[in-house]
This record gives C-alpha cells, sequence and structure tokens, in this order.
C-alpha cells in the first residue's frame, strides 16, 4: 500500500496544487494576457474595444498624439511621462521618510522588555487595521482649511496676536505624500522589527566589549542585520504606492494626478480600457524593473510573510 | 550593559510616531461626536434634549440619542447596513475558500513533486510583486469581455444577464488572498518535523489519520494566522473591490469612498468609531489568546 501511495505523489501534489492554478490562472494570468491584448487595441466611439495590432497607445504614453490643435500632424506633449515620473518620485519620497520614521519605532519595540514587546506591535496593528479609506479620511479632517491643524494653529495665533489666515494644506503634493507614508507606515515597521528582533543580544554585548560607541554599533552591527527587513518593507510600501488612486483622489483632489488615477479614469470616467492597459502595463514592468534592480543588490528578505 | 537600556533619541522618535500613528484616528473619534451637522469645526457634544438651545442653534443637532446621535443616524441607514452585510459575507466566504485552497497548496509544495511545481510558486509572488490596481483592471477586462460574450452567445435579457455583483467580488479576493495564506502556511511547514508523521505511518496510522492526527494539528497556527490575514486583507481591501463590484455589491470602504467624494458627514466618523472599536476590541483578544498560549 504504501508503495502504491508513493508511485502517486506526483498526482498527489498535482490535485493539491489544482485549485490554487485554477485561480492563478484564471484570475491573474489570463487577465494579465487579456490586459496585453486591449493594451494594442483602439477605443470604439461608444468606449468599447475594438482589437488590433497597434502601439497607438503606448505611443501616446510617450508624449506624442495626432489629435492636435494646431493643426499640426503630429504633437509631443511630455504629460503622461510626467505623470509616470511623479508617482516614481513619490514612490520613492515615500518609502524614504517612511524607512526614517519606522526604524526608530521597530529598534524601540525589538529592544523593549519581551513582556512589553506584544503590546507594543498590538499599538502598530490598530492603525493598520482600521480601514485605508478611514485612513485617509482622516487626513482630510485634519488637514482641510477648517481642519484640525488650522484650527489649533489659529488658537496659537489667537494667544500671540498674530494675524493668522488658515493655510491651504489640502489639495497639495505635500498632502499625499503625508497621506502615503501614514498609510504605509505599519508595513515598515512590522518586517523592520522582526529582522531587529532576530539580532541576539550577545553581538551587541560584543561590539560594546571591543569598545564600539553606540554610533559605530548601529552602523557595523544593527543596520546590515536589519536590511533583510528594510528590503521587505519597501517592497511592501514602494508597489502599492505607485499603484494607489484613493489617496491622492482625495487628498490631492484634481491637482496631484498619478498613474494610478490615470488608469482608474480610462476605466470610468474617459472610458479609454485600451489606453488604460497600456498605462497599466506600464506601472507594472516600471515596478518590476524597481524591484528588480532593487532586491538584486540586497537580496529577498522572506521578512515579507509576516507582514 | 543592560540589554534594554535605550538611547533619549529612540525614545523621543518612538513617541512622536506613535503620536502619529494616533492623532488623527483621536480625532477621527472626537468628531463623530460633534454637534455641528456640517462637522466643519468641533462645536462641543450633542446635547440630549430638544429643550437645550446653544447659541448657534441653527446648526446644532439635537437629539434624543444624546452624543450618540450620529450612530443613531448610522444605524438606520440602510446603505450602511447592507454595505456591511456584503463586506462581512465576502470576507467570510473568501477567507474559509482561501484558507482551504491556500494551505492545500502549501501542503503540494512543501512536500510534494510534481510538474509545474516552480511555475506555481512563482504564479503566488505575481500579486505581491505588482501593484492591486493592475490586477484589478486585468479581471475587470476579463469579467466585462467574457460576460458580454456570454450574455450575447446564450442570448441572456433583463435580470438573467451576468453582471458585476457579489460573486465576482468574492471570487476575486480568493484570488487574490491564496498567495498569503500560501506562503503563511509554507513558512510553518519548513520547521516541521517530519519524525511526527513516520512514526504515525509506523505505528500503523494510514496517510488521512496522519494529516489528521498529527499535521493539522501541528500546522493549525499557522492556518489561522493565515486565515486572520486573509480576513483582515479581505476587509481592508479596496481596490480589487472598487473594480470587480456592480450595483448591490457595495462594500463599507467602497462606500465610504463614494461619501468622501460628494460630502462629508459626522456619519462617517460614526462609521470609523465603530469600525476603529471592533479592530480595536479584536486586537485586544487576540493579545490575550497569545498571552494565554504563552503561559
Amino acid at each position: 500500500m504504501l508503495k502504491r501511495l508513493r508511485e502517486n505523489k506526483s498526482a498527489q501534489g498535482t490535485l493539491l496544487i489544482l485549485p490554487t492554478l485554477v485561480f492563478m490562472v484564471g484570475l491573474l494570468i489570463i487577465p494579465l494576457l487579456l490586459t496585453l491584448v486591449v493594451s494594442f487595441g483602439q477605443r470604439s466611439p461608444d468606449g468599447n474595444v475594438i482589437y488590433s495590432f497597434s502601439f497607438n497607445n503606448y505611443v501616446r504614453l510617450l508624449g506624442y498624439s495626432t489629435d492636435c490643435a494646431n493643426g499640426a500632424k503630429v504633437c509631443f506633449d511630455p504629460l503622461y511621462a510626467q505623470i509616470m515620473w511623479r508617482s516614481l518620485a513619490l514612490g520613492f519620497n515615500t518609502t524614504v521618510l517612511v524607512i526614517v520614521l519606522a526604524y526608530p519605532l521597530a529598534y524601540f519595540i525589538a529592544r523593549a522588555h519581551p513582556k512589553r514587546r506584544n503590546t507594543y506591535l498590538f499599538l502598530v496593528l490598530i492603525p493598520l487595521w482600521t480601514n485605508f479609506v478611514i485612513r485617509v479620511y482622516a487626513w482630510m479632517m485634519l488637514l482641510r482649511q477648517e481642519g484640525v491643524i488650522n484650527i489649533v494653529l489659529g488658537w496659537f495665533a489667537n494667544l500671540l496676536h498674530i494675524p493668522f489666515t488658515p493655510l491651504n494644506m489640502l489639495y497639495t503634493p505635500g498632502a499625499v505624500l503625508v497621506g502615503m507614508v501614514y498609510e504605509f507606515l505599519p508595513f515598515m515597521i512590522l518586517p523592520i522589527y522582526t529582522s531587529l528582533e532576530k539580532i541576539d543580544n550577545s553581538l551587541y554585548e560584543a561590539a560594546a566589549d571591543l569598545g564600539a560607541n553606540s554610533l559605530r554599533t548601529l552602523m557595523r552591527v544593527t543596520l546590515p542585520l536589519s536590511m533583510p527587513g528594510v528590503v521587505a518593507g519597501t517592497i511592501l510600501v514602494f508597489i502599492p504606492v505607485m499603484g494607489t488612486f484613493i489617496v491622492s483622489d482625495i487628498l490631492g483632489g484634481r491637482q496631484v494626478i498619478l498613474v494610478g488615477n490615470l488608469i482608474q479614469r480610462q476605466f470610468l470616467d474617459a472610458r479609454d480600457p485600451t489606453f488604460g492597459s497600456a498605462a497599466s502595463l506600464i506601472l507594472m514592468i516600471l515596478t518590476l524593473i524597481v524591484t528588480y534592480f532593487y532586491t538584486r543588490k540586497f537580496g529577498f528578505g522572506e521578512e515579507i510573510v509576516v507582514a | 550593559m543592560n540589554p534594554f537600556r535605550r538611547s533619549p533619541f529612540v525614545i523621543t522618535a518612538t513617541m512622536l510616531v506613535y503620536a502619529f500613528l494616533y492623532l488623527p484616528i483621536v480625532v477621527l473619534v472626537l468628531y463623530s461626536f460633534n454637534a455641528s451637522r456640517t462637522n466643519v469645526v468641533f462645536t462641543g457634544f450633542i446635547p440630549k434634549f430638544a429643550d437645550t438651545v446653544l447659541a448657534d442653534g441653527s446648526n446644532i443637532v439635537q437629539s434624543p440619542c444624546g452624543p450618540f446621535h450620529w450612530f443613531c443616524e448610522l444605524s438606520k441607514n440602510t446603505d450602511v447596513t447592507n454595505a456591511a452585510k456584503n463586506t462581512l459575507t465576502i470576507a467570510f466566504i473568501a477567507t474559509f475558500v482561501s484558507t482551504v485552497v491556500g494551505t492545500m497548496a502549501a501542503l503540494a509544495l512543501q512536500r510534494y513533486n510534481f510538474k509545474l511545481k516552480s511555475f506555481s510558486q512563482l504564479s503566488l509572488y505575481i500579486p505581491i510583486v505588482i501593484p492591486e490596481i493592475v490586477m484589478g483592471i486585468g479581471i475587470l477586462t476579463l469579467f466585462s469581455q467574457l460576460f458580454g460574450l456570454l450574455n450575447n452567445v446564450l442570448n441572456l435579457n433583463g435580470d438573467a444577464r451576468l453582471t458585476l455583483g457579489l460573486g465576482t467580488v468574492i471570487v476575486s479576493h480568493i484570488a487574490f488572498m491564496i498567495p498569503f495564506v500560501t506562503l503563511v502556511v509554507q513558512a510553518r511547514l519548513q520547521g516541521f518535523e517530519k519524525a511526527y508523521e513516520e512514526a504515525a505511518m509506523d505505528l500503523g496510522a494510514n496517510e488521512w489519520i496522519t494529516f489528521q492526527r498529527i499535521t493539522f494539528p501541528m500546522i493549525l497556527p499557522g492556518v489561522l494566522s493565515g486565515a486572520l490575514l486573509a480576513f483582515t486583507l479581505s476587509l481592508d481591501d479596496f481596490v480589487i473591490t472598487f473594480f470587480t463590484n456592480g450595483p448591490g455589491s457595495t462594500t463599507l470602504p467602497i462606500y465610504v469612498y463614494g461619501l468622501l467624494r460628494r460630502i462629508i458627514t459626522p456619519q462617517v466618523n460614526a462609521l470609523s468609531t465603530v469600525w476603529i472599536t471592533i479592530v480595536f476590541l479584536a486586537v485586544l483578544m487576540l493579545q490575550w489568546i497569545q498571552n494565554r498560549e504563552q503561559k
């Protein structure tokens, strides 16, 4: 009987993986291939897809257009390249800021008394599990012209008898950056904490015994050993920032348009799914390239699983 | 040297970051008790009785529910209760299916050799390394093209037409949750002693009994944390739901987003407060369970 089971091992494995493969092929790989096919198509007058093989949408993304205002045949407007660049820059800035904020907190939790570590971690989980959309709304309440920050500033100005005009904070690039940092901060704290927690205390003791000061210990022991966490966190933050459209939609208004907003509008308001598909493939390729070079340089941490 | 010693810099930075994490939440909760109808300025708590007249009477809400006025309004809002029902239905079904399917996949990948193994493992990483919107519009395109085709071929009309709805949201949620469950369970299986299973088999247990009595109880914590992760991902999901929901399958995040684009009402704050309270209690319960396990 054992022999028969052993012979069937491969069949058993296939049977176990089959449902997963159905979902992955049906709802991931086929949709991606379909997106590719659609991106070569053209928009019909009623907003549907006419299948063809043209690079029109990609040429349009590069900024060239045949639909020019001044009657010229071909004109150039780098609008879409600017949107791509803005999204990449925002992804980069958000990631850097999030690392700077997350690191001390993660370090604090990892070095706290083991009994209290869980409590500190749960304090990070509560904002994380508070819904994504609700968290953006909270920043809307803070940043509005009549929002909490302006009210508080107004009080202070009143106390000090300084004339005060409410600051315009909502619907600016800064508001989007703050919103993104807030949304994705927990995704950096958790993996960094996981890799910091693994560092053996004897390493710190050894560093101290050998005369290293705290800065040197940080640079030579703590930072290098926590790199896997930083890498995992970067992947968990950078990729979603590149594709999110709610934060820029609600905190940026019509002022800050990112790739995510561009794609979303093609499927709703503007209704050109072919152009939206092309933009979404370019977005995917951009993130894959950045992730590939980044992980090749720093390795791919297993910490990605914890968050 | 005290291993728990920390520099004042780390402590200050930590406190500031915690303040940054909680300040928006505190404001959100405070404003859900706001007496102002437009929710612009905090005008104090809602008075309980209608005869309490305040200076700015026109803008003040008076309610038999007292400070909980917006919560009373919320419970009467059928859009919200329907959205809550949808959110939970989707989360429970999708979590159950993705946990079963994902655990099976983890067992297959960790224990068996078969064709397509590396392809399967690779496909599970895709949802993690591509932005969600790419997957969302891909699935939307698939459903709209497929449904259009089927409606034409099968000549479906009226209510029989295939459209986006609860079904499409659930199926899409399952698809993006499976990889997370599989990765969590796989991590658990990696540190798994095969000797226990071999001992059970030596003692005459067949494969099914071994799985039931040995393997499953041992991987259960991994399966549960995978399920919990899947559940929170489903509750929190906005992007995939946004592209796959149809009339009648609105979830809470989609409903709130729709409101935010039009008006701001303290009802949204009340809803947020309810949500935060539930999360807080869930986290507290989780910590209590973990502490008990450690003892």
